[in-house]
Formats: C-alpha cells, structure tokens, sequence
C-alpha cells in the first residue's frame, strides 16, 4: 500500500538527511531523549483527554486531534532558537504545548472558558502565544503560509537572526496562496521554514486524489526552493532535518521546505468516522511506525529507562492532563462583559456609540 | 453516549466490541455509535477492564452524556489519578444538568442593543487639531498629501514600510508613491509580484510580529483576491486571540469608479468592509483630510482600510504646512452648513454635494453637507445632529443601494431621530447594476450633481 512505501522511503531518507547534517555530532543525550518521550506523551495524552471532553459536551464545534503526528511538533521545537517562531493551521493543540503554553489554558480555551489563552473567545483553531512565538492556530486552509512568510519578513526586516516556522498539511499544499508567498519568500530570500505535515489525508480526500505532484517536498522547485522528505514518525529525524533547514534559512539563503511524512490516527474532526481508509491500515501504522513506541524502543535500547522511570514520566503527564482537564471544567466562561472586548485596541472605536 | 458531532444530542449504540471482563487500552474500538451524520467507531482513551455493559446493543435514542459502560482501573492509583473514561460521562452529565455554573450563564446570551450587551462606549470628543497661529495653506494635491503622510511617518517611526505593486521602481501605479524609494530605499518601499491575496498575507503576518505595514492595492478591486486575510487575518485576530495579536497594517489604495474602465475596476467597497468588527474605515474627500486621516491610520494599532479615489488625487486643495497635521479617525465634517436638509456622503461624493448644495441654494434650499470620512467607526451623532437641524436627510455614495452605507446611515438615523423626520430618508447611489463601460450608461448608472439635487428637493416636498 501507498502509506506503507511512504513511511519506509520516509524514514530511510530522513536518516540520511540527518547523517549528512550530522556527521560526526553525538546523537541525542539522555536527557534529551527522555525530554522528547514525555513531550509526546503528554500531547498524546492531552489529546485523548480533549478527545473525551468532547464526547461529554464540554468542548464543542470543531476539534482536530493530534495524535500521531506529536513527533512533527516535537521534533522542530528541538530544533527551534529561542524566539524562533512558529505558526499553523487549526490542527495546533501539539505545537501549543511544545511552544510552552500551558495545558490548563490550552484546555480551557478548548472548552470556552475565560481562562483560556485567548480568554474562551477563539476555541480549538484560534490560539496564540506571544510570549512563547507562536502565531496560531488558524482556521482558513493555507492562510498561515503567507502570514508565516510574513513573520519571516520582519525577521528580516529587523535582520534579528530569527526563523519562522510555517507549518500546514497536504491539504493546504494545494492552495494557490501558499505559491504566491513561495514566490516572495525566495525572491527575497526570507528566513522561513515551510513545514508539511503530510498525513496523506485532506480531511477524507487521500493525497492521491487531490494532488498530481504527490512529493510534496518537490513543490518549491519552480521557485527554486530546496525541499527534502522527512520521516515525520521519526522525533530525531524531524530535528536534524528542522536544524538543517533552519541553519540554512538564518544564513540568508531563504526559504526552505520539509516534507513530513505523518498519519493522523483519529480522523479530521471530532465528527469524522473516517470511512476512507480502513481500521486496518490505521492500526498497521499504530503497530509499527507510532512516534512514541520508537522513542520508547530508542531509550530501552540505550538503557536509559527502566519500566519505572518511563511509569513515573507517565504518572507525571497523566497528572498535568488531568489538572488541566480540571482547571478547563471549573473555570467560569467569559463574563458578558468581555463580549465587546478586544475587537479593538481602543475601546472608543468599538462601535455601539449609537 | 459521546458526542461524536457538534450537532448530535442523541445516538443508537449499533454495536459493543467488548464484553464485560474485557481489558481494553487506549485506542481500541470498544463500540459502533450511529449518530445524526455517521456511523462512528468509539476508542477507549484509556485501560481498564469493561466491568459493566449499561447501554445494550442496538439501544436508540441514547441521550448524549448518558453513560453506557463502566471501565474499572487496572490498579487503585492510576484508576483515582485518571480515572477510566466512560465512568466520566455520568459525573459530566450531573454536572451538566445540576450546576447551574456550568450552564451558560443567562447574561451571555445575546441581547438586543442598548440592553447592556452594547457596551457604553466612553463619549471622545474627536475634533481637528487646532490650527496654531502663523500657519500656512499649501496647495496640494490629494496624491502629494498622501505621500507626504506616507514619508512623514516613515521618517517618524521605523517600522513603518510600504508594499504593493509598483509602489517602488515605477514610482506608483498612480504616482502616490513617488520618490519614496530614493528617501527610503528598497527594504522599506517593497515592490511585489501580482500576487494580492499573498503579500496581503505576508503584511499581516509581519504586523502580527510588531511592525506597521502599509499595503498598498493598485486599485481595491484587486483586494478582493486579498480580502480573506483582510478580515479573516487582519480584522479578527485581536478578538480570537483575547486581546494577544495587534495588527498594525494601513491597507490602501484608490476605491470606486474611475472612468470607463467598466464593472470590474469600477466598485466602492465601503459597505464591504464598513460591515467588518474589528477594521477601522476611512474614505477622506480633500487633501487635508487625507494626509491627517492618514497618518491617523498608519499610527492606529489596528488594522485600517483606506479608500481612496482616483479621480481625487490630482485635485488640489488646502494642507497646512510644516505641522505634523494629525484628522482624529471617526470624526465626521460638517463642509457647508444649511438648515433646509442633510447630505451625507464621503470621498468623492462629498464634492457632488458640496455643487448640489449650491444648485440648491438657487432655489432657496439651503443644504447641510456632512462628509462622514470615516466609515467605521460611523460619527452617527454629527449626522443626528444635523437631522434634528434639518429634519430631512439624503444619503449619497458611490457603491450600490442595498446594505449600502447610506442604507446604515439611514436605519441609524431612523433610529435615533425618527421624530425629527418631516420626510422618509432617501439613498442616491449606483444604479443596481454593474458599472457599465458604454459613455451613457456609465452617466446614468452613476450618482450625479442632479441625482442629488433632485432627492433633495424630494424630502423637501419641493
């Protein structure tokens, strides 16, 4: 099957990438290693528990799960300098709690609640973080490309050394948008890392039937743009290829694009039953391409943790996701005041003079 | 029973894929839900062992929150830390239906204006700066006082920039931008490809990051193809983002019909994005109000769409000189005062009116002209103001009737003032079509000096 090629090429050509930048660097610490299993996990986690808020009513309208693809987010943040920034679509609940924000305000902006991060007025897709570089959270497939090269535009206007990270799906590739800010950001050799998170499904479209260049990463090639496939189930992948993009980027040479090979588990939304692919191809790449049982295996192998420790990483997530789950229940919603604020910098100018 | 929707209320349990004394772990199908749109596969989000079956197999009709299984812990710890997810629904569902604060409080339910959802909005008294004494009165043209404004605040403030097609090497489409480029160099005058809804994108996305864009549009007709990031970027992100992300980003360019250039290059968007929360609208008439509205603009915080008019910018009117000459966005002009009726109008219908006030005047109609400058936020009390003087009101704009910004100003003023109303308001625009290239059905589709004369003497029963 297409996925199952995929995912093998993936892999093997992202090791090489990371052979290449690589060479002669040590490979993950310890530390590292375990930092990266427990970012995962508890995205992993996070998103199971949405999952469930959602089945009790308590977060509503549209919720795109991560799961699957935690390895993407986690990966890049790996890679990232500090104020780096990053920015995606609405399928962003991961790269929010990679960025740092916290979980209790993640899930509470999920469930409408004034101590949400955007005080329960955007939801799932509309998050955002100053404090920690992240732009968004955006609902309009492919919109985050030209703002993410806009992002890229001040860095080089302020000629401040930062990177942006624009990260959309397969779906997006195929908006006319995102070649129009591919044309500008090599033209003017922007400091922007376009990241596809490939997960070979436009909500129930298969990328196949929606693409006839299906090698995404090829897609800057009439603009000059380097791009290279990455095994997206692969952590240590993700943040070679992300360093080396990134390196690349900040030395003024422009822009440049990773193609993520990814799955989504669950399905596009929380209404999705997912008819068009089969249980059994989902549970094939559970088995054997899960980003976190490959890390766990890493670290086993090592010897770098013991059932224990990997228990007590658990116990530990289970526990900010729970608090978080609590914190997004018992939080009141908005006061009614707060209807009016914020559409303005200026309350004068909010209308309602008359 | 999960929602699986956000629409679904009700489901039928078509099949359990586990029995009681199954272990199950996160991620196993446990059962088949129907809902209104699907048949939906439920996981368990975590493990335990299926102690109790509640919901049996083939159950329609299932309430959401109704809990249909009981999933014991597989040890005390980890069961009280998280505990198994289907025991959660009922503890949800009490809650729900029991605490009355987890209902949506009755305050937050929408009501009707001016019942305490509106906000009272502090009263500012806008007005022009004062004039100091020994000021001069330049001639300028609409299009040098735009670019003075432009320059004058780039010199001022750093992260200010200028991008758009041929705003650069050719010196603009329109000559707006002329000498920019020498003053201020390439990275601050950006010549872009052909590609609106793109660097539209690209200017938002760098006001997000804290610098002050000025976009410019070869024409607004163009910024269609760049209106989603207009609104859905630019205009909604401040709210989405509970107060976060400012927008800093002066979207400009010349608006409405030039002359035979036919339907596609020939629209007023005033009404598209006066309907907007979140953008600020301004369409000046002369060249002191539009170098001071914008600089206003480039300064405001937020995200401003500034319509100018090609057939303005060769007129020449009065600016002051060597002042920084800042118009207060929102404020409206009173050009011509007159007690017999009030013309409300902006951009370049200000001066159809300003002759028709004078045609009036011959007939003893002594005309009131307000020249609203600013689309949103709409000064409604400087036109209630001058309706309570005048009793009669006639609105005028280039773009077409229906929603139309006369149409807004007319709903207020009915509103506010509808004892003060001798006569029904009437609305002079664009005929309902679109703009016609032909010479003579370009004249009659467009708003005239005599259109305007004639409502006029309408509302006055003359």
């Amino acid at each position: 099957m297409a996925r199952g090629q995929a995912g093998t090429t993936g892999r093997r050509k992202a090791n090489g990438a990371a052979d290449t930048s690589s060479k002669g660097a040590a490979g993950p610490t310890k530390e590292e290693l375990l930092g990266y299993y427990r970012e995962m996990l508890l995205i992993r986690r996070f998103e199971e528990r949405a999952g469930q808020l959602y089945g009790m009513g308590l977060i509503g309208g549209f919720c795109h799960l991560y799961i699957g693809q935690e390895a993407i987010a986690v990966g890049v943040e790996a890679a990232k300098k500090p104020g780096d920034e990053i920015i995606t679509g609405y399928r962003d609940h991961g790269h929010m709690l990679t960025c740092g924000m916290d979980p209790k305000e993640v899930m509470a902006e999920l469930t409408g609640r004034i101590g949400g991060s955007s005080k329960g007025k955007g939801g799932s897709m509309h998050m955002f973080s100053t404090e920690a570089a992240f732009y968004g959270g955006h609902g309009i497939v492919g919109a985050q490309v030209p703002l993410g090269t806009g992002l890229a535009l001040a860095n080089w206007y302020r000629e401040d050394g930062k990177v942006s990270f624009a990260f959309f799906g397969d779906g997006a590739a195929n908006q006319g948008q995102v070649y129009e800010a591919f044309n500008m950001a090599e033209l003017w050799k922007l400091p922007v890392v376009y990241v596809i998170e490939n997960n070979q499904y436009a909500m129930g479209t298969a990328i196949q039937r929606s693409s006839s260049e299906t090698r995404l990463h090829k897609r800057g090639v009439s603009f000059g743009i380097p791009g290279e496939e990455v095994d997206g189930m692969d952590v240590l992948a993700v943040k070679a290829a992300a360093e080396k993009a990134a390196d690349y980027a900040r030395s003024g040479k422009g822009p440049y694009i990773l193609e993520m090979k990814t799955y989504r588990y669950r399905g596009h939304s929380m209404s999705d039953p997912a008819k068009y692919r089969t249980r059994e191809e989902v549970d094939e790449v559970r088995k054997t391409r899960d980003p976190i049982d490959h890390v766990e295996e890493l670290l086993e192998k090592n010897g770098w943790a013991d059932e224990a420790t990997l228990k007590a990483i658990d116990a530990d997530v289970k526990k900010i996701v729970a608090d978080a789950a609590e914190f997004a229940r018992t939080s009141p919603e908005p006061d009614p005041s707060e209807l009016y604020t914020d559409v303005y910098t200026d309350v004068a100018a909010q209308g309602g003079r008359a | 029973m999960p929602a699986l929707s956000p629409t679904m209320e009700e489901g039928t349990l078509a099949k359990w894929h586990v029995k009681v004394g199954d272990t199950v772990k996160s991620g196993d199908v446990i059962a088949e839900i129907e809902t209104d749109k699907a048949t939906m596969e439920v996981e368990a989000v975590d493990e335990g062992v299926v102690s109790a079956i509640l919901v049996p197999e083939g159950s329609e009709e299932v309430k959401v929150n109704t809990p249909i299984a009981r999933l014991g812990g597989e040890g005390g710890a980890a069961a009280a830390s998280a505990p198994a997810p289907v025991e959660k629904p009922a503890v949800a569902s009490e809650a729900a239906a029991g605490d009355p604060e987890k209902q949506p409080p009755e305050a937050a339910k929408p009501k009707p204006e001016g019942e305490g959802a509106t906000p009272v909005t502090p009263k500012v008294e806008l007005r022009d700066p004062e004039l100091p004494e020994g000021v001069s009165l330049v001639k300028t043209t609409v299009r040098d006082a735009l670019r003075d404004a432009m320059a004058e605040e780039m010199r001022a403030d750093g992260d200010v920039f200028l991008m758009g097609e041929e705003v650069a090497q050719y010196q603009g489409a329109y000559k707006v931008s002329r000498g920019l480029l020498d003053e201020f160099g390439p990275k601050r005058v950006i010549d872009t490809p052909i590609t609106e809804y793109g660097f539209a994108g690209l200017g938002v996305g760098a006001a997000m990051a804290g610098l002050k864009p000025i976009v410019e549009f070869m024409t607004f007709n163009f910024a269609m193809q760049a209106i989603d990031h207009i609104i859905n970027s630019a205009a909604k992100t401040l709210y989405m983002s509970g107060g976060q992300i400012k927008a800093s980003i002066v979207f400009r360019g010349p608006n409405g019909a030039a002359a035979r250039v036919a339907a596609q290059h020939s629209q007023d968007y005033a009404a598209w994005y006066g309907h907007v929360p979140g953008l600020k609208v301004i369409a000046p008439y002369d060249a002191a109000d539009a170098k001071g509205l914008l600089k206003a603009a480039i300064r405001d915080p937020n995200p401003v769409v500034f319509l100018e008019h090609e057939m303005l910018y060769g007129q020449e009117f009065d600016v002051p000189e060597g002042i920084d000459w800042v118009v207060p966005i929102g404020k409206a002009k009173v050009r011509r005062e007159g007690t017999g009726v009030t013309l409300v109008a902006y951009s370049r219908m200000v001066g159809f009116c300003l002759q028709a006030a004078e045609e009036l005047a011959k007939e003893g109609i002594e005309a009131e002209v307000v020249d609203l400058r600013t689309i949103r936020p709409m000064d409604i009390e400087t036109v209630v103001e001058s309706v309570k003087k005048t009793n009669r009101l006639v609105t005028v704009e280039e773009g077409w009737g229906p929603m139309g910004v006369g149409a807004e100003v007319a709903a207020k003023v009915t509103e506010l003032a509808f004892d003060y109303l001798d006569a029904p308001p009437l609305r002079v625009h664009q005929e309902d079509v679109p703009l016609p290239y032909a010479a003579n059905l370009e004249a009659m589709s467009m708003p005239s000096v005599e259109r305007i004369v004639k409502a006029a003497k309408a509302v006055s029963y003359k």
